[in-house]
């Protein structure tokens, strides 16, 4: 975690996803912010996202899923992390995430289950991240170093 | 009289000699003694010299006398990193790159059972990384804390995350331990630095290594030990691949050797994939990389290298039944000297060699696989894609003294695409013969073009023995 940067953030489109450009371009604006980024791009496996947390230190791993699958490619996200020591990061979620018409409320509580803490519709823009992010990880940094 | 350079190698099993004429780039002369580093490295070197005075009918006055060293075990190190696929390869990449050869490799946290493991293992250096620079020090202290309480004696080399080098170098030197510092062996998610982890090592090897390995004792008769035999290889594969600034190199090759106990192989070229929508994964590999593969040694691991192609199939290759690869393995592992006499005897040794090298290759070679999309198939990619190398070069006694140096290294360009690996498609095969690739890369970095036109001379073309090398160029 450095002091010159407001967090450092790893992103990527999760699973089979080829979808970049969304991605590429939220990664660009969190730069632009103050954020550190390591973006992963498209294609990434869960796996990666959680090796690139441990070695940078992420504060948060922000995962992108537009093509409709994310609901597998993100089950047992946390466990994961919580597995590999890095239990604390705090995890996004944004994009397409489901298939059809279940209403956002739904969509948005069974990825909560799963362990995110914050989940976005599509149509987010980047400046309706970076608020809420730049809270989440001042608390976070509170809560770790009461933690000790 | 002409420009004369000297070039020794303290090898483990020889002390053999090089004599080069600087303005011809040709050896003159070659001198063989045995290897006396565990009693007084001189008196090897002595008789290895009274050899070449032989050949040469009096010594010369040499403008250079350059060592390298694989004696004594050769430069043994244990590497430690974050996690097993990014910092704890970067520090692997480091330490082969350096000629080391690796006792252990770590990741994450050592457990006291890992710590009572290295103090056992004898390292002559040990690299410690993890983390980004700015990310992850936890484990990186945590490691140095245990290590600083254990009775590992031998000198550090840190390369982990720089916000944590300076409190990881008090934690050691708390615990009576010497430390070097240098840059991160991965500064960056995938970026892959390890030049200056590599320098260190290098430097730690000229100043402590030599002398904790008794070859100074002969440092007046050598004006400088400056690197590991393997390093030396790895230099001049990647001067001959690149070439100086005023003559051109090979372009993209591979250097194999295969030895008694591992097979080591060098590929310098740009890995990156061929295919431009192909995407890639994982961890930066290095330009001018090195493996080395433990299981698969000509004697010492005979019996891996039959079990990794399955006796049936290895008993084919041979044109013999299994039960004759059977009596000659037992041969082989009652005898590492041991060399083939008979045509079934070479036959069951070019066996050998040929599956050492394909399977080195097929290791040491990136992959790609096919991943469904919603929008059809892609290709992603991780490792080397060896494929623009389009020559290989044997290196290293079992290929020059062996009967059949060609089939052996069209094992490089066997069977690669069936196992997914991404290794060179048709290559030109040449062979060290004389062994003076290291004395090239030794003396590389002195006269860079005199050391290249030796290299290339050097190459001796491998096209009269065909065998089934259809492949062949």
């Amino acid at each position: 975690m450095s002091e010159q940067n407001k967090g450092v953030l790893v992103t990527g489109v999760i699973g089979s996803d080829t979808h970049i450009v969304g991605n590429r371009i939220l990664s660009r604006a969190l730069e632009d912010k103050g954020f550190k980024v390591i973006a992963l791009g498209a294609l990434t496996p869960s796996e990666e996202f959680v090796d690139a947390a441990i070695e940078t230190d992420a504060d948060a791993i922000l995962v992108s899923s537009l093509y409709g699958q994310g609901e597998l490619d993100c089950d047992g996200f946390r466990d994961l992390c919580v597995e590999a020591g890095i239990g604390d990061t705090l995890l996004y979620v944004g994009g397409y995430l489901v298939v059809g018409d279940r209403p956002w409320e739904e969509t948005e509580a069974r990825y909560k289950e799963m362990g995110f803490d914050r989940v976005f519709p599509p149509r987010t823009r980047p400046d309706d991240v970076t608020g809420v992010l730049e809270q989440d990880i001042a608390r976070r940094r509170v809560a770790r170093s009461a933690a000790g | 009289m002409p420009r004369t350079a000297l070039i020794i190698d303290f090898g483990s099993t020889y002390t053999k000699l090089r004599a080069i004429d600087l303005d011809r780039a040709e050896v003159i002369g070659s001198g063989q003694g045995p290897s006396t580093v565990t009693t007084d490295i001189n008196h090897g070197l002595d008789l290895a010299l009274s050899d070449l005075k032989d050949r040469l009918g009096g010594l010369p006055t040499f403008e250079y006398r350059l060592a390298s060293s694989s004696a004594a075990g050769g430069l043994g190190m244990v590497t430690i990193g974050l996690v097993p696929k990014l910092t704890a390869e970067a520090a692997r990449h480091a330490a082969l790159g350096a000629g080391a050869k690796i006792l252990s490799n770590y990741s994450y946290e050592l457990t006291d059972a890992d710590v009572r493991e290295i103090e056992c293992l004898n390292a002559d250096i040990l690299l410690l990384s993890g983390g980004t620079d700015g990310g992850n020090k936890a484990v990186y202290l945590a490691n140095a804390a245990a290590l600083a309480r254990s009775s590992v004696a031998c000198p550090f080399v840190l390369a982990g995350n720089r916000s944590a080098s300076d409190q990881v170098a008090e934690i050691l030197k708390s615990g009576g331990k010497s430390t070097v510092t240098t840059e991160n062996v991965m500064p960056e998610y995938l970026k892959l630095n390890i030049e200056p982890a590599r320098e260190a090592i290098r430097k730690l090897f000229i100043e402590h290594i030599v002398h904790a390995k008794g070859i100074d004792r002969a440092a007046d008769r050598f004006d400088e030990i400056l690197m590991p035999t393997p390093a030396a290889v790895l230099m001049a594969a990647t001067l001959l691949a690149d070439g100086t600034e005023e003559s051109k190199g090979l372009g993209p090759l591979i250097v194999l050797d295969v030895g008694g106990a591992t097979t080591d192989v060098h590929s310098v070229c740009d890995g990156s994939p061929t295919d431009p929508s192909v995407t890639m994964l994982g961890l930066e590999e290095p330009y001018a990389k090195r493996s080395v593969e433990g299981d698969l040694g000509m004697r010492h691991a005979a019996k891996d290298i039959v079990n990794a192609v399955g006796a049936s199939e290895f008993a084919r290759l041979a044109e013999m039944d299994e039960g004759r690869v059977a009596a000659l393995l037992s041969r082989c592992e009652a005898d590492v000297d041991w060399l083939p006499e008979t045509p079934e005897e070479n036959s069951f040794d070019m066996a050998l060699s040929q599956t050492a090298v394909r399977l080195s290759i097929q290791r040491h070679a990136g992959r790609q696989t096919l991943v469904q999309t919603v929008h059809g198939p892609t290709t992603v990619q991780r490792g080397k894609d060896l494929g623009r190398v389009a020559t290989v070069i044997g290196t290293g006694g079992v290929l020059a003294h062996g009967g059949a140096p060609l089939s052996a290294l069209s094992g490089a360009v066997r069977a690669c695409a069936e196992a997914g690996a991404l290794g060179p498609r048709s290559a030109k095969f040449y062979l060290d013969a004389n062994y003076t690739l290291f004395a090239c890369g030794l003396l590389g970095g002195r006269e860079p073009d005199v050391a290249l036109r030796l290299a290339k001379k050097s190459m001796d073309p491998l096209f009269e023995e065909l065998g089934n090398g259809v492949f062949v160029g």
